[in-house]
């Protein structure tokens, strides 16, 4: 006990016997893990993200009251651009129509393959009949479909062939 | 139909991967066999085995890149993915641009460093080899017969089509040419480190001499991985247009997994060579960077992180790859849980000391592997359960960095500690000019530049810590100002590779902790309407948007903006952002203008305004991202590190097996 006393003293810590050791290990790996699980179930809380079709939305059951993705086709001739970069557009799944708002000034401007009549992801909230988009995702080349969309799409009945590979 | 090769090129491809699948066979099963039995003539198989799927596999990657070269569309691969007015570096990229092109470039590189073991690992004991070899042709096995039966990139196509389909502008860059094989070489370098590993617990023995082995593969992959991630990051960065690098898209935390897990194996590995302890789980390490290797592979070209319906819509793919998976993963955690108890355990040490310091590197690079693991995962079980969730970046950055900032902090320390047991007072105050350092760093922030964010403090302080600490050490090292400057000169060229490559990683690490802390805390940013001759400030500068005029590039039109750019009056640079509009197919894609300077980059991106905008005003956004250069120049440091500890010639393997030979000699002579 005296050598340790001394080894504490002088900043050292002592070796640890193997027990004692893998107790340790075994310990600290336990803490850290929990950390993490501790972490990512407080994380998760505010970041899991709902994916609702048009459809969906208009029936207005289960709209969450926090941010999540709306997709589907947006329609032909519905956008609009104000003076000030402000967007509105109309996301489809041909079964209901939902009218999404977005500030380019503040949120960064349309994407390159933003189209109309094309598949389009946008993500926001929702409250008095419009979408108020805080993202606009519409990635991929121009055959790209995001599979979500694609999905609400079939589910609307509204689903003409295959994306091509 | 100009330039189409002679189409025989694609069946001798494609006879050569089906004998490469014969040759993989030949390679792994009779040989392992051979092992178990100690029968040599089955053990003689798998070298020359291996060099003979290299050269398979090499003929029908080169008969791929020839039909590529010489677009002939008769191969649907290339039909899909290539075009004859794509210029010629594209048309090759082009070839592992695609899933069925990748997978058979994964394969090729696999055997490359399975016949590298075959050639240069004559200094293995015989079984040992033997076993590498086979495991690494069961992968190959794998591999290539998912190719061939699920993903062959030489069926063909009649009748054949006069023009191809693929000439996708984004992806027509240098940066994203030479992104996927840099990746794929990290990737299947850890399959070495895996081979190794499931060797070493049929063997039943994991020594330093294992461990001599498996960091320069290691050592290579994960430079190669550092490089390939820093790449697509600067792709995505400069070429994207909206002035991010990181999305925490599952694309980008598929290459994100191995490499925190190959960070954690190489630094465990350390601690198995110097003092042979930690061993089963290092061994466990291997294995778990190399599944997360594969599953990132599998990943980013199937799709099914995007939904599990990709499965449905291809189910022969999505079945043998969950199969594939679950063979790899399971069986060879099933064989750790059986055998790890063979190994036998190693030196003890205390708490705080260099093996407690790598013990907590791996426990938090573990921990952000499993949470980014876990967010990446998480939106396919919920499918499964038929919720449509997706994980957004918040849940990321809210666990990474919590996660990362031990790990960074101890990282600075650990160097400083002796091996077995570590006087934590002595080693702080020899970092004292690092907590100076800080404390002057942290309080110019806030003085200065007037910042208050406690993220921004933070990353400030985690970055000054990490850098002045690596000077302190390798001052230390090379005993600056207590002798003379020559001498400290001879020194600092005489430390070994390993100290240098150390010292370079972990200051890329500080570097890129500032980049993301600067150009993060204090980007500037402005997104408005304008028309030539107008002028907005920017953080210091002014930008006058001078005058757009339409043009003609080679295979596009395009719509230039011209910026001048001046502080203080002073002109300092041009930029020309512009719109390209692509007609095969009908694509717009806009380019970022970047100018940049070691304080940070000037960044402008000009687009359409909107089909009812007032004509004569453009869509612009100007960004300035300090420090945001320090980034690559952090992510380049940790290569040439890598680099500088792969050349450590205590790690060339010819030392090694002379220290073995000697031993040899001298228990002959004992004996």
């Amino acid at each position: 006990m005296g050598s340790s006393h001394r080894r504490w003293a002088d900043g050292g810590y002592p070796i640890m016997k193997r027990k004692t050791q893998r107790a340790v290990l075994i310990g600290s790996g336990m803490a850290v893990l929990a950390l993490a699980v501790g972490l990512a179930i407080y994380a998760l809380d505010d970041s899991l993200n709902f994916f609702l079709s048009p459809s969906q939305v208009q029936a207005g059951d289960n709209i969450p009251s926090n941010t999540f993705r709306l997709g589907g086709l947006v329609e032909d001739g519905s956008l609009v651009v104000d003076g000030e970069m402000n967007v509105q557009f109309v996301v489809t799944d041909r079964v209901a129509d939902i009218k999404v708002y977005y500030d380019q000034q503040a949120h960064g401007l349309l994407p390159d393959l933003f189209r109309e009549g094309q598949g389009v992801i946008v993500e926001g909230t929702y409250g008095q009949n419009l979408f108020t988009a805080s993202r606009v995702l519409a990635k991929h080349d121009e055959n790209y479909m995001p599979p979500e969309v694609a999905d609400a799409l079939k589910e609307a009945g509204e689903w003409r062939g295959e994306a091509p590979e | 139909m100009a330039g189409r090769g002679p189409r025989v090129i694609a069946e001798i491809g494609h006879f050569a991967l089906i004998m490469a699948l014969v040759v993989a066979v030949v390679q792994s099963v009779p040989p392992l066999w051979g092992a178990w039995q100690r029968n040599t003539t089955m053990m003689g198989l798998a070298a020359p085995a291996a060099c003979l799927q290299l050269v398979m596999l090499g003929t029908a990657f080169l008969c791929l890149m020839i039909a590529y070269i010489g677009s002939d569309f008769s191969v649907i691969n290339v039909m899909m993915n290539s075009h004859t007015q794509k210029p010629l570096l594209y048309k090759i990229s082009g070839v592992w641009g695609n899933h069925e092109g990748s997978i058979l470039l994964w394969a090729l590189i696999l055997s490359f460093f399975g016949a590298a073991v075959a050639l240069f690992g004559r200094n293995l004991p015989t079984t040992f080899k033997v076993r590498v070899l086979s495991v690494q042709a069961l992968i190959g096995v794998g591999f290539i017969s998912f190719s061939l039966f699920t993903s062959n990139p030489f069926l063909r196509i009649n009748p054949v089509p006069l023009e191809g389909l693929g000439l996708n502008p984004l992806l027509q860059d240098p940066g994203l040419a030479f992104h996927p094989p840099m990746l794929y070489l990290g990737y299947v370098g850890f399959s070495i480190a895996f081979s190794f590993a499931i060797a070493a617990l049929l063997e039943g023995r994991v020594d330093a001499i294992w461990a001599r082995w498996v960091r320069p593969w290691t050592l290579a992959a994960w430079c190669f991985l550092t490089a390939g991630i820093a790449l697509g990051s600067w792709w995505a960065y400069y070429e994207l247009g909206w002035g991010g690098w990181w999305f925490w898209d599952p694309v980008e935390n598929a290459s994100l997994m191995p490499w925190l897990a190959g960070t954690a194996l190489l630094h465990s590995a350390i601690v198995v060579e110097r003092r042979e302890t930690l061993k089963s789980w290092t061994v466990l390490l291997a294995i778990i960077t190399f599944s997360l290797s594969l599953l990132g592979t599998f990943i980013v070209r199937s799709g099914v992180l995007n939904s599990v319906h990709a499965f449905a819509s291809d189910p022969a793919r999505g079945i043998y790859i969950l199969a594939f998976l679950t063979l790899v993963v399971g069986g060879s955690l099933i064989l750790f849980a059986a055998r790890a108890s063979a190994l036998k355990p190693g030196g003890v040490f205390a708490a705080v000391s260099r093996e407690g310091g790598l013990v907590w590197n791996n426990l938090f690079l573990a921990a952000a592997t499993g949470t980014v693991l876990f967010g990446t995962l998480f939106p396919m079980f919920a499918d499964a359960f038929g919720y449509k969730v997706t994980v957004a970046a918040p849940y990321f950055n809210a666990v990474f960095i919590p996660l990362m900032t031990p790990l960074i902090i101890v990282m600075a320390i650990a160097p400083f500690m002796a091996w077995k047991r570590g006087n934590i007072m002595q080693v702080l105050r020899r970092m004292w000019p690092a907590g100076v350092s800080v404390v002057v760093a942290i309080v110019l922030c806030l003085t200065w530049l007037e910042t208050t964010s406690p993220m921004a403090l933070m990353g400030v302080a985690l970055g000054v810590w990490v850098l002045v600490a690596v000077l302190v050490e390798l001052a230390g090292r090379v005993d600056l100002f207590r002798t003379s400057v020559g001498a400290s000169a001879r020194r600092a060229v005489g430390l070994p590779g390993s100290a240098w490559g150390m010292s370079f990683a972990h200051a890329g690490i500080g570097l890129v902790v500032l980049g993301i802390t600067a150009s993060v805390s204090w980007e500037r940013e402005v997104i408005t309407m304008m028309q030539p001759g107008e002028t907005r400030s920017l953080g210091g500068y002014e930008m006058t948007l001078t005058s757009v005029t339409p043009g003609n590039g080679p295979n596009y039109s395009y719509i230039r903006g011209v910026f001048e750019v001046r502080e203080e009056g002073q002109f300092i640079t041009q930029l020309t952002p512009e719109i390209r509009t692509f007609t095969d197919p009908p694509t717009q894609t806009t380019e970022a203008a970047i100018y940049p300077l070691v304080t940070g980059d000037i960044y402008a991106v000009i687009s359409n305004a909107g089909p009812n905008a007032k004509p004569g005003l453009w869509a612009v956004r100007l960004y300035h991202k300090p420090l945001i250069s320090w980034m690559w120049a952090g992510a380049l440091l940790m290569v040439v590190g890598g680099m500088f500890s792969l050349a450590d010639r205590r790690l060339r393997l010819g030392v090694a097996a002379r220290a073995q030979r000697r031993r040899r000699r001298e228990q002959e002579a004992t004996a």
